[in-house]
């Protein structure tokens, strides 16, 4: 089970963002723990992707702290968030692969920022990566305009991957596919998070995918967050919670995961 | 502790020794190390893991793939010593040793050449014929908007007069003003080795009215508009947003090519009406600082240096460089597809080629007024 004497691996305290006079967080908190597959979900606009950013560096925070690994992400010097940077993988909701790159080559590219490597051990590397994400080779030599969504979202967890993260951030994974690649993606997301004991956050709409492979879940209502197992909150009073976790689709989910 | 490995030989076979940090942190030393294996080996092999630190999925992979391509393969290939968990999931991914090249593009050979030339040809045809259905395109939405005012697209027109023109004139002036005063006073240094002061008013008029007015404010319009009419269009393109609008039933070339081209059309001679009187100014003011010719004389001699058609030959190229600059920009905008490279590939090639055009129609038009003695 979880160790909980172990620090969480994201801690966020007292977040606060806004946009203009519009408060997307209010003294927001959460906790993601070691080894765990975090869901965060919401409605659209309470400011999920702005929380990736927000942990993820990408924007500053107007309060709050962010601490990563035990670390607060904002007092980093330059080289230690390199390192950082390093330590977890990202995948975005639309892929976001280099364009002019093919597949392979992106997932190269991460390695050859930071090791000067031959190109045959560049190739074998680039191919566990394929590999592990359940790509064909051929799959490398194409340009992420010549790939299907599900291959995109595939491409870009190799990506993700090829630092070898511990934490990886999800945003959406699986938002776009069939609900058989969706599928697939969530038993791949769960062999990764066993096989390579992966800490994973997820940005998520896809009830089925929170149903099958979180652990615990967050909900961002009301500029705050409200963390549980998914047990607890389908037992939340909270309407907005209620009826997400209660609404026809969430039945139906639920009901094949739970018999 | 760098990571090191060593082969010792023990029983019939061989043990491989992992030392050290074996994450993928280390993946520079662990390659240098494998180099150390040898080709040929015979025997079992027992990889022992126990003294490897934090050992990575990545250089685990790239040790197994150098281990099966030991020659002969070691028929037992075993570890011990607590092997990373992910060392079956490696397994099972059977190293496929063609698999690198099949990731890659297949090489170039002759044949290829030959092919790529083929398709370049024809890839060239497709663009002639291209140009043609664009400008027919173009030529038909302005017909039919002549009996459909709609057509016309009058508040995208506007906003396209605006970020095209008004937001011009202070670049458009400056450039006028100064490009005219640097004329006027390097031709000042010529002429008063003759005492021919004067004639730096007919130098600056005259170049200014026919040439520099019209050429400078067409240079500018299409680094500045040429290439932002490319770009525009070109994201368009990425984000599907042309072929959503021609989903809806709306012509892309209506909404989004003719009022642009239209409002460098209108805007076009407007800013060089401004450029050629900013570029008057300039140099009847250096006349006046440098040659100390007063202002009256100045524009007396202005007038008289004033062929009929000396303003009207360098106005009447505007709307010709400006619809060139328009069709140009937002035909290589139309003609972006898939990559952000492209994107930027094909914005230069917009600014590149509708200068290389306004310069050649000038040429053009420069033969043609002498040759009708405009």
């Amino acid at each position: 089970m979880l160790d909980r004497s172990v620090d969480p691996v994201i801690r966020v305290q007292g977040l606060c963002n806004r946009f203009g006079s519009q408060v997307v967080h209010d003294d927001l908190n959460m906790e993601v723990r070691q080894n765990e597959i975090f869901g965060v979900v919401g409605g659209s606009g309470t400011g999920k992707s702005v929380l990736l950013r927000s942990i993820l560096g990408l924007r500053d925070p107007d309060g709050g702290t962010v601490e990563l690994y035990g670390r607060d992400v904002k007092s980093l010097a330059s080289a230690d968030r390199s390192s950082l940077v390093q330590s977890y993988g990202v995948t975005f909701q639309n892929g976001a692969l280099i364009s002019s790159l093919t597949v392979a080559q992106n997932i190269q590219l991460p390695l050859l920022e930071h090791y000067s490597l031959s190109e045959k051990t560049l190739d074998e590397l680039a191919q566990l990566n394929l590999a592990l994400v359940g790509l064909e080779p051929e799959a490398g030599a194409k340009f992420p305009s010549q790939l299907s969504g599900g291959m995109i979202k595939r491409a870009a967890l190799a990506r993700a991957l090829a630092l070898e993260p511990k934490l990886l951030f999800l945003d959406e994974p699986t938002a776009g596919l069939d609900p058989i690649s969706a599928a697939a993606f969530d038993e791949l997301m769960l062999y990764l998070h066993s096989q390579l004991r992966l800490t994973i956050v997820m940005i998520t709409h896809d009830l089925d995918s929170l149903f099958r492979t979180c652990s615990r879940v967050g909900v961002i209502v009301d500029k705050h967050m409200i963390s549980d197992t998914l047990d607890g909150l389908l037992e939340n009073p909270h309407p907005w919670i209620h009826s997400y976790f209660h609404g026809p689709r969430a039945r139906a989910a639920g009901k094949e995961i739970h018999g | 502790m760098t990571a090191s490995l060593a082969l010792e030989p023990e029983g019939g076979g061989w043990q491989l020794q992992l030392r050290g940090d074996w994450s993928l942190a280390a993946i520079v030393q662990i390659e240098a190390q494998l180099k150390s294996l040898p080709a040929t080996l015979h025997g079992s092999m027992l990889c022992d893991w126990s003294q490897a630190e934090a050992p990575g999925i990545g250089p685990a992979w790239v040790l197994l793939r150098q281990l099966a391509d030991i020659d002969p393969q070691p028929p037992v290939l075993l570890h011990t010593g607590g092997p990373p968990d992910f060392l079956q999931l490696l397994q099972k991914l059977q190293p496929d040793r063609r698999a690198p090249d099949r990731m890659h593009a297949p090489p170039r050979t002759l044949r290829g050449l030959i092919g790529k030339l083929g398709r370049w040809s024809v890839l060239q045809g497709r663009h002639a014929r291209g140009v043609l259905d664009f400008l027919g395109r173009i030529a038909s939405v302005i017909g039919q908007a002549f009996s459909r005012p709609r057509g016309w697209r009058v508040s995208s027109l506007a906003r396209h007069v605006y970020e095209t023109g008004i937001t011009a004139i202070p670049i458009v002036s400056l450039i006028a003003f100064l490009i005219s005063v640097i004329v006027a006073y390097l031709g000042a240094q010529q002429l008063a080795r003759f005492g021919a002061d004067i004639f730096v008013v007919d130098l600056v008029t005259i170049a200014v009215l026919r040439e520099m007015g019209v050429l400078l404010t067409a240079i500018i319009l299409a680094g500045r508009s040429g290439s932002a009419f490319a770009a525009e269009i070109g994201v368009m393109q990425l984000n599907e947003e042309t072929d959503a609008l021609r989903a809806m039933g709306m012509n892309p070339i209506e909404m989004l090519v003719v009022p642009r081209v239209l409002a460098l059309i209108i805007v076009l001679p407007l800013l060089t009406v401004i450029a050629d009187a900013m570029g008057l100014a300039g140099g009847g003011l250096l006349s006046l600082i440098n040659l100390h010719i007063p202002l009256p004389q100045f524009t007396t001699r202005l007038r008289e240096s004033l062929g009929p058609t000396t303003f009207w030959a360098g106005l009447i190229k505007a709307p010709v460089f400006a619809a060139l600059i328009g069709m140009v920009g937002t035909y290589r905008g139309m003609q972006v597809r898939d990559s952000a490279r492209e994107l930027g590939r094909l914005t230069t090639v917009a600014v590149v080629q509708s200068i290389f055009m306004v310069i050649l129609a000038d040429a053009l038009f420069a033969v043609l007024f002498v040759q009708i003695g405009f």
